[in-house]
């Protein structure tokens, strides 16, 4: 058994898509139309194009937006991405006007940091501390 | 009030809260939790960690503010200065100092 998908909930998929590749540096692995106006759309890390895929799934379900915003008022990641430096992702992504709300910090076996995807969730960017 | 602030000072967790956010003002209670769990070895529920953020808020020591969708926590440290007051601190010349 693998883990070949994940997903978070994104209040709209073409600017989610947008965030995720341009701010964040994905690439679109999948965009197949379904249904009327929904798309199954993935992205793939650049450095693992046939890693796991991230789902950008439309918040449809009304319990889904509750349960985001009762997370992000708590400031509870939903997702954990890795990089090779907290800090200059930091920096990196402060400049293009990404919102963190929790800056890098060193805690134990790993550096982390909290951003807002501007799409509703919160996503935990880790740098194992060397 | 003053009972409150004995309260809220008497738990060591509480205390190493106030230390947290000593070391950095306006935190999520997501990055409280985390810094209770990597930094000291504080295992406790989040629930846990709210129930002592209230009775520090109720202390006056921790303030809460909004800010769009997030929640952050602030120190205040303004209501220790009570302590001071009841029980006032040596001058910088030493507490033999006062005159008879």
């Amino acid at each position: 058994m693998r883990i070949h998908l994940t997903s978070v909930f994104v209040d709209d998929q073409a600017e989610a898509l947008r965030f995720y590749t341009e701010v964040l540096g994905f690439v679109k692995k999948h965009d197949v139309p379904v249904g009327e106006k929904d798309r199954w759309l993935t992205v793939v890390s650049p450095e693992q194009p046939d890693g796991t895929e991230l789902l950008l799934e439309p918040v449809g379900h009304p319990a889904a937006k509750a349960y985001r915003d009762a997370l992000v008022t708590d400031g509870i990641p939903l997702a954990q991405f890795e990089v090779d430096d907290v800090a200059a992702e930091y920096a990196r992504l402060s400049d293009r006007g990404v919102r963190f709300t929790q800056e890098p910090l060193e805690m134990g076996p790993v550096t982390t940091a909290v951003l807002d995807d501007t799409c509703g969730n919160l996503i935990q960017l880790v740098t194992p501390s060397r | 009030m003053a009972e409150d602030l004995f309260k809220a000072l008497a738990d060591p967790t509480r205390r190493v809260i106030l230390d947290e956010l000593a070391d950095k003002s306006g935190q999520t209670l997501f990055e409280i939790c985390s810094r209770l769990a990597m930094r000291h070895q504080i295992a406790i529920s989040r629930q846990g960690v709210s129930q002592h953020l209230a009775v520090l808020e109720a202390a006056g020591l921790v303030e809460t503010r909004r800010e769009g969708r997030y929640k952050f926590h602030d120190l205040n440290t303004a209501p220790l200065r009570q302590i001071a007051e009841r029980w006032p601190l040596p001058g910088p010349s030493g507490p033999e100092e006062s005159t008879p």
